[in-house]
């Protein structure tokens, strides 16, 4: 019994300074100057491979995620007649919901892996350690535009989902199954509202932004240096990920749209 | 012997509950090449990993140059840092810079040279290494070899007053390692630096070095001139120089006698 | 391995995540860009019973849409429910006798407010009141009192 006790009390204490060590990275890597000799030009670099990479699989995702609930909706929605309302059935989906949660998901998976597996792998390499010895410190230097990059790529890759994916549900609806296009876009923009649904949409984007890059810079830096380390560092990064992303999306929801 | 550049006083660190090093008490002499020496797993990269400050002691101090390193913050310890080299034993390249960006790369964060001063110093020190040639190749492309000798060039671009070369021969063919002797010897004669080196490979590092520390369970068991500690007659210095099978080491993990084990008891 | 066109694709990238946002803010939630939607002035009706009406519903005359709901809440005093609605500014032919409907777009529609214009000669002005109401239809009292009359008939 006692010995049940103590050992849960070890992983309370383990949990607590896992933690204590990601609010640590977090914090040393988030804020102080930023490093101007090296310009944005790391910035940048980082942007192009965590945005830019992420591009592919968030636009071809999002068109075929659009036509499925086209085809959906609109088979739900002609049984009552309703089916000038498939635009704002799929904009209040895409932009509440499904835009800014599976874009996260897509996120996790291209982008947050990637960067867990290249920090871990530069430190099972002791390219961290020889930064440090240089005299660089590899929280600024390494972690830093990784994380912002991250963060500023999110919300853009949640908007050009939800873009791409309407423009798809237009092409199933409107085009194929011949639901009238004025009433189409006429339902939606008197639905959607601008400040409660595109950006309460964008805000959860933003938050499973930081959230997501926070893991997975965290799990890259805190990886046991071996192969093994980092192979499991990449999973608990999609792992983690994919539920702190579901986690907080519930929470977000009660908050935003839950009760007037 | 010389003053010191390197003094370790009661030096203890523990991970966990292991004691990795016990009681170390030494001094490394200034301009000169020490090997650190003793078997594997005796904590020599852990006392080489102590001395640039990666980790810090449970207790002791180390000064370098004077200064207690472990009792600088951050911000210090990076600026002191920008005094000493390291060598990894892999290399430590950064894998998305060419080895021309590698070598630079101190350069570039630590001064604000023209961009010609910094290419001419580069390619002197790309020169010395032998790898002028192979400035725009990415790490990914050089082989081990020349993997290392591209983190010397990068290690001494700052001319450092401290260059500490973690396991420098290990899995290297011949050709390499006298190179890498020569290579050495010549930095430490024109650089004026204190070189330290550890490692296991007795004969390679012996014939550079000028003075020697020997490790063995985290203590030291003997040091002083190569030739004084060669001829020593502690057991566990003979044992490891000599490469003899059985000793202080043993050659057994413990176990219960042999013929116990085998149930031959009766016989 | 830092180029040019990196630069030009992440610049891309970044473009077209404002055009995306502007897509969303134009073409689906139907932000104008005009100001003078933002010119508006507030009146007030009182209904017995609001029932499903929100606020943001629309506000219209004829079918046009003219303003919206900006607020639901109860007087104390009467027991009625005080609907806040703002008006656009152009639309300066409320007179005072006008009456507020809440009516459903369709059968499962949304709640809104349609106002019809009476022949008074004193407009509302800001801050007025409409007196004059229909509340909602509820479909419970309506199916309620066809249960009575037929039970009466009998």
């Amino acid at each position: 019994m006692l010995d049940h006790v103590q050992r849960f009390g070890h992983q309370g204490l383990s949990v607590l300074t896992g933690f204590g060590r990601a609010g640590i990275v977090l914090w040393q890597s988030m804020w102080g100057a930023p490093d101007w000799r090296a310009g944005p030009g790391l910035l940048i670099r980082q942007l192009y491979f965590i945005g830019v990479y992420s591009l592919v699989i968030i636009v071809v995702s999002g068109v075929l995620i659009g036509m499925v609930l086209a085809l959906q909706g609109y088979t739900v929605l002609v049984r009552f007649g309703a089916e000038s309302a498939l635009g704002q059935f799929v904009s209040l989906t895409l932009l509440r919901e499904l835009g800014p949660v599976v874009a996260a998901l897509l996120f996790v998976g291209r982008a947050g892996s990637a960067v867990t597996a290249e920090i871990g792998l530069m430190k099972a390499t002791d390219q961290l350690a020889a930064m440090e010895m240089i005299g660089v410190d590899p929280l600024k230097r390494v972690v830093r535009p990784r994380l912002w990059a991250g963060i500023i790529s999110m919300p853009i890759l949640a908007q050009i989902f939800n873009m791409v994916a309407i423009l798809g549900a237009v092409v199933v609806g409107v085009n194929w199954l011949g639901v009238d296009a004025g009433s189409f876009w006429a339902n939606m923009q008197n639905t959607v509202e601008f400040r409660e649904d595109v950006l309460n949409g964008s805000i959860k984007a933003f938050s499973f932004g930081v959230v997501v890059t926070w893991i997975a810079i965290f799990q890259g830096y805190d990886a046991i240096p071996t192969s093994e380390g980092i192979s499991a560092a990449t999973t608990r990064t999609v792992v983690h990920s994919s539920l702190a992303v579901l986690a907080m999306d519930f929470l977000l929801t009660a908050v935003m749209f839950g009760v007037d | 012997m010389t003053s010191s550049w390197i003094d370790i006083k009661d030096l203890n660190f523990s991970h966990g509950p292991r004691v990795i090093l016990n009681g170390i008490d030494v001094s490394i002499p200034k301009g000169k090449i020490t090997a650190i020496m003793g078997p594997s797993g005796c904590g020599k990269t852990t006392l080489l990993r102590l001395i640039s400050s990666q980790l810090k002691p449970s207790q002791g101090t180390i000064h370098v140059a004077g200064v207690d390193i472990s009792s600088l913050n951050r911000e210090q310890l990076l600026i002191q840092r920008r005094r000493m080299g390291m060598l990894f034993q892999t290399g430590a390249l950064f894998t998305d810079l060419s080895v021309f960006e590698n070598v630079a790369f101190p350069l570039r964060v630590h001064t604000d040279l023209p961009e010609r001063m910094i290419r001419d110093l580069v390619l002197m020190k790309l020169h010395a290494v032998g790898l002028r040639g192979a400035r725009d190749l990415m790490p990914a492309e050089l082989s081990g070899g020349m993997t290392r000798r591209a983190a010397l060039a990068r290690a001494i671009i700052l001319d450092p007053d401290l260059i500490m070369y973690d396991e420098p021969f290990t899995g290297q063919d011949p050709i390499f390692v006298g190179l890498l002797r020569h290579l050495i010897r010549r930095i430490n004669q024109t650089m004026a630096c204190t070189c330290i080196i550890v490692s296991h490979d007795i004969n390679e590092t012996l014939s550079i070095s000028d003075y020697m520390v020997v490790l063995a369970d985290g203590k030291v068991i003997g040091h002083g001139e190569p030739e004084t500690v060669i001829n020593s007659d502690n057991p566990h210095v003979r044992q490891f120089l000599q490469g003899l099978p059985d000793g202080p080491v043993p050659f057994h993990y413990p176990a219960p006698d042999y013929f116990q084990d085998l149930e031959l008891e009766d016989a | 391995m830092y180029s040019r066109s990196m630069e030009i694709l992440v610049g891309a990238f970044m473009l077209l995540g404002i055009a995306a946002l502007a897509f969303l803010a134009i073409q689906v939630s139907g932000l104008s860009l005009n100001p003078s939607n933002r010119d508006t002035y507030q009146i007030s009706a009182t209904f017995t019973n609001v029932a499903g009406l929100t606020t943001r519903a629309k506000v219209s005359i004829a079918g046009v849409t003219v303003g919206q709901v900006t607020a639901i809440h109860l007087d104390p005093m009467s027991v009625r429910a005080v609907v806040d609605m703002s008006i656009q500014k152009q639309v300066d032919y409320l007179t005072t006798d006008s009456i507020a409907a809440i009516k459903t777009a369709g059968v499962l529609g949304d709640q809104y407010v349609s106002i019809s214009v009476g022949g008074a000669p004193e407009m509302l002005q800001n801050g007025d009141v409409i007196t004059d109401t229909q509340s909602a239809l509820v479909l419970e009292d309506l199916v309620g009192k066809i249960i009575t009359t037929l039970g009466t008939n009998n």
